[in-house]
């Protein structure tokens, strides 16, 4: 096969991976999109097995197997993960995605030695980029998934001087990189291998320090860097497809990043580096003590309210996802709606712990979309609203984001829940939410508690009604 | 311990203090109930629908007085009954200790400790005990279907085949807890309706219930403490007045709700201005036992002078005596639950709102309260705070980190340094034109995503950025002996990311449906 057309298969399937990503942006296109990049996959797949026919050694017999083997684990993965477990999922795929970096890197520079001069240069800057983000992305992947999975504690965990820590570490990657662009043969292998081993302790490092809630901006970061680093080793390999594609998925999981930052009203920076959570101790005591009473409810009168409801909006948050309440939520949406109750559902950024992490929660329930609505298109709506349900959401429904100056949350947007008629707020105690701010939503008139494991008192509201 | 219940014996009173299902709920906290043959006969609350609820019925008032231990009641206690009691027992009603103060003196000489209804502190916490508040709204819905009885036209504007019928103006003095259920009513029967009030604060209390709100060219506040109005300078009272007058030549229907604790109701309608009303309007005077807010209101009764019927009932909760025994029920209720059970019974003095209602305790005399820290009737704590705009942050941010001119120019200029530097390498330039114009693809294509979909955005991107399998695929071939291990375990992990990656994304998408 021709180097051209194979050059031209790859623009090819290059376009189509733009295709699929542009067909996400619609709910009716979004299938078809999925279907253009494994279209676009397939289509890269062959033309480089195509290549491989034209060299003196192919090594099929063991390309073949091992391609077959990834994907029937990739397609047991996919159909058994439960949906609540996706943030898992797509954490432990992110870490793929970096140690096949790392992996291709090394073995890249073991195989092409034969530059000479600048090319060499910039050859060898483009493996060791690749590698240290790589390494970066596989280490920070595998603890975010652990975190997720719950097998790390939630909790950030910070090490006196850890910015100092980073920069050390940072410094030495420098140092070792330099020692490999100037050595050759085993000692700047070795040099190499060290940069590599660096990176993965930075990426333990880094994620280590970022709480649970953090996640979705801590997921979607990692999914900039492992599209980084397949650009990065497209670059080293001269091949434009890789460069398109990991340019594509670093934007992508880049500008995520910075939609869930906003959403939050915080700078990457400041997720990346905070420890949020850590001093939040301090302000929630600081304050003045928040007055009111504490309203209980019961499963029967939240039914009878909400059958006597016109307007219903229902506010998930992780809590939904933890308990699995998804399916019962659902039902109670739609025996409501069946008698003529009006039930949206309003979704915060972030929400949950992947970024659309309720949407698809709500979507294997079968709650249809149209229904699911963002923040900013339904915070007007509210005051119109009868009956509002938040089922495990705390942080992202609490008025001193926008009441209180000194509160650590202060300037986030938030779903105006307080603004209902009525609010009837599920929660397993009093505890504070993951920023350690009090809430005042629970302490408002409006607001009745229904306390409890959001499944079981749901599926008590759900037989009353 | 035993809770009796008796029927009331106030002339006219047809109201008792508990309903059935109140019943229920007191046996839960561990009462017994003991209530007088025929107490909720009159507001239609029979016998055996107490009995059902798991009360005993006594024929004989003398037993329920003496032989319970906490007496619910609606008016206040006659000397007769007041002999009746036994000591150390615990009395709840209403009893204005203000105008009555020997029968409190003479209940705590008799050692009954005597919680007021009507001296519940007017505090948030305290709104499900507040017997005022339920009985005013009771009251002023009362008043409004008495207007609307004694009034001779519709309330509602009509066009009908024999003529058109205009609807009728209701002007409602005083926007309370009584003014406010007015309102509400006469909305509801279709009148138009003003309101009026010394406290700009109801303003848009009265605009949410469909009414005008009138307002005087005239700078003075009128809250007072406890969710009353204070009295008024002079000049406002002037600007008031003339206000009323021209009102009165043109409304219907006025009811009048102007009490100020303590002292006489103010005169708001005067002779003069009854003289300027049509004939046939209807004034509802819910001040009549304070005196009236009208000249001519006599207390009680229904008095028509000029054309115009003034109705002075001052039993208006009294006349619809199913709801109202509900509704004070339902108040006894919760603060009983606040009392505690016949194990923990108390009068806790450090509770703010049973210090306020306790009038008699031990003996002793406990009213009128001290005066408790001061306690605003509306907390300003929203106005106070300052509001964070959260815009502000954000364009912080954005002027910081994301000004598209500076990005814009830092591009330009890595990229022209890059040129300068590697003249020879045309590949490598070309690789970052792709690149760069990738990056801007990508930046262009995932704004348009719908948020929604984030989560199979990132399942896909994932699934795509597999794409590095080709780097594997082109190394496990190579010469070195480490490659066929390196490049086939990135194989491996490649393959289950592109599979894994599609295949789930495929799932999840065929869930969103519509």
């Amino acid at each position: 096969m021709s180097s051209g057309l194979v050059t031209s298969a790859y623009l090819v399937s290059g376009l189509l991976f733009i295709l699929s990503l542009g067909g996400l942006s619609k709910q009716e296109t979004a299938r078809r999109g999925n279907l253009y990049g494994i279209l676009g996959m397939i289509l890269a797949i062959l033309a480089t097995l195509a290549t491989l026919l034209g060299s003196a050694a192919p090594n099929f017999e063991l390309l073949i197997p091992l391609m077959l083997v990834g994907g029937l684990i990739g397609a047991v993965l996919a159909k058994r993960v439960e949906m609540t477990a996706m943030p898992e999922l797509v954490a432990i795929l992110h870490s793929f995605v970096g140690m096949a970096a790392v992996l291709v890197g090394i073995a890249c520079y073991l195989e092409h030695q034969d530059y000479e001069g600048t090319a060499k240069l910039i050859h060898e800057i483009e493996v060791v980029l690749g590698v240290f983000i790589g390494g970066i992305t596989f280490s920070g992947s595998v603890v975010a998934f652990g975190k997720l999975r719950g097998s790390i504690s939630g909790k950030p965990f910070l090490l006196p001087g850890r910015h100092l820590l980073n920069l050390g570490m940072l410094v030495a990657c420098l140092w070792f990189g330099l020692a490999f662009l100037n050595g050759t043969g085993d000692p700047a292998l070795h040099a190499l291998l060290v940069v590599t081993a660096i990176s993965l302790v930075l990426g333990i490092h880094l994620i280590m320090a970022i709480g649970g809630a953090d996640m979705p901006v801590v997921v979607s970061m990692l999914n900039s860097y492992s599209g980084w680093a397949a650009a990065a080793a497209g670059f080293m390999l001269q091949n434009d497809l890789l460069i398109i594609t990991g340019a594509l998925v670093g934007s992508s999981g880049a500008i995520l990043s910075y939609i869930m930052c906003k959403a939050m009203n915080r700078s990457l920076a400041n997720v990346i580096f905070g420890g949020f959570g850590a001093n939040a101790g301090k302000s929630s005591s600081g304050g003045e003590g928040l007055q009111g009473t504490v309203t209980e409810t019961s499963a029967a009168d939240v039914a009878s309210a909400l059958k006597e409801a016109k307007e219903v909006v229902i506010v998930p948050g992780y809590g939904m996802a933890v308990a699995q309440a998804q399916h019962v939520v659902k039902d109670i949406a739609e025996t409501l709606r069946s008698q003529g109750v009006n039930v949206r559902f309003a979704i915060h950024p972030v929400a949950g712990r992947l970024p659309g992490h309720m949407n698809v929660l709500l979507a294997e329930a079968n709650v249809p979309y149209d229904i699911v609505l963002e923040m900013d298109e339904i915070n007007d709506d509210l005051p119109e609203v009868d009956v509002l349900l938040v089922v495990g959401a705390n942080d992202i429904v609490n008025p001193s984001a926008l009441e209180d100056s000194s509160s650590p949350i202060a300037g986030m947007p938030v779903i105006e829940a307080w603004k209902a008629k009525s609010v009837v707020a599920l929660k397993r105690s009093m505890a504070a939410g993951y920023s350690g701010v009090e809430n005042p939503l629970y302490f408002k008139e409006n607001t009745d508690m229904l306390f409890g494991d959001a499944k079981d008192t749901l599926s008590a509201v759900y037989s009353a009604l | 311990m035993i809770i009796g219940i008796p029927k009331e014996i106030f002339p006219g009173e047809r109201r008792v203090a508990v309903a059935p299902e109140n019943i229920e709920k007191f046996r839960k906290i561990g009462y017994e109930i003991l209530v007088e043959a025929n107490a909720g006969s009159e507001a239609r609350l029979p016998d055996f629908s107490y009995e059902d609820a798991g009360a005993t019925i006594s024929g004989e008032a003398k037993e329920v007085w003496a032989k319970s231990d906490l007496i619910l009641k609606i008016r206040p206690p006659s000397e007769q009954e007041v002999s009746l009691l036994k000591g150390g027992a615990t009395l709840i009603s209403f009893i204005h200790p203000a105008q009555n103060e020997e029968l409190v003196k003479s209940l705590a000489e008799r050692k009954v400790n005597v919680i007021a209804m009507d001296c519940v502190p007017r505090i948030s916490r305290a709104q499900s005990m507040d017997a005022l508040s339920s009985m005013a709204n009771v009251a002023g819905y009362r008043a409004m279907v008495e207007a609307a009885h004694e009034f001779g036209r519709f309330f509602t504007g009509q066009i009908t085949a024999a003529g058109k019928v205009p609807p009728a103006k209701v002007l409602v003095i005083g926007a309370g807890v009584a003014g406010l259920a007015a309102i509400g009513t006469a909305r509801n029967m279709g009148a138009i309706v003003r309101a009026f009030d010394t406290r700009p604060a109801v303003k848009e209390e009265v605009k949410s219930l469909g009414a005008e709100f009138l307002e005087l060219d005239f700078e003075e506040d009128g809250s007072g403490s406890g969710g009353y109005a204070k009295v008024m300078s002079k000049e406002f009272i002037e600007a008031e007045m003339k206000l009323f007058a021209e009102q009165a030549a043109e409304v219907d229907v006025i009811v009048t709700t102007a009490m100020i604790p303590g002292k006489k109701a103010p005169i708001l309608i005067t002779e003069e201005m009854l003289k300027g009303m049509n004939e046939g309007s209807v004034i509802v005077d819910l001040a009549a036992e304070g005196g009236g807010n009208c000249e001519l209101t006599v207390s009680g009764k229904a008095n028509r002078v000029h054309g115009v019927t003034i109705l002075g009932y001052s039993d208006l909760p009294s006349r619809l005596p199913t709801q109202s025994s509900r509704l004070y029920g339902n108040n006894l209720t919760k603060l009983l639950q606040l009392l505690g059970g016949p194990d923990d019974f108390s009068i806790d003095f450090e509770d703010e709102i049973l210090r306020g209602a306790t009038v008699a305790k031990d003996g002793e005399v406990t009213w009128p309260p001290p005066k408790p820290a001061e306690l605003s009737p509306t907390p300003k704590v929203a106005a106070k705070k300052e509001v964070v705009e959260p815009q502000s942050a954000e364009a912080n941010s954005k002027s910081s980190l994301f000004s598209p001119g500076v990005l814009l120019g830092l591009v330009c200029m890595a990229l022209l340094g890059l040129g300068w530097t590697s003249p020879t390498e045309s590949v490598f330039l070309h690789q970052i034109t792709v690149f760069v114009l990738s990056c801007f693809i990508g930046y262009m294509v995932i704004w348009n995503v719908t948020p929604a979909l984030h989560t199979p955005l990132m399942s896909v991107t994932n699934a795509i950025s597999g794409i590095i399998l080709i780097g594997g695929m082109l190394f496990v071939s190579g010469s070195h002996p480490w490659l066929p291990w390196l490049a086939g375990v990135a194989i491996l992990i490649a393959t289950i990311n592109i599979a894994g990656g599609f295949l789930v994304t495929q799932r999840m998408l065929k869930m969103f449906r519509k």
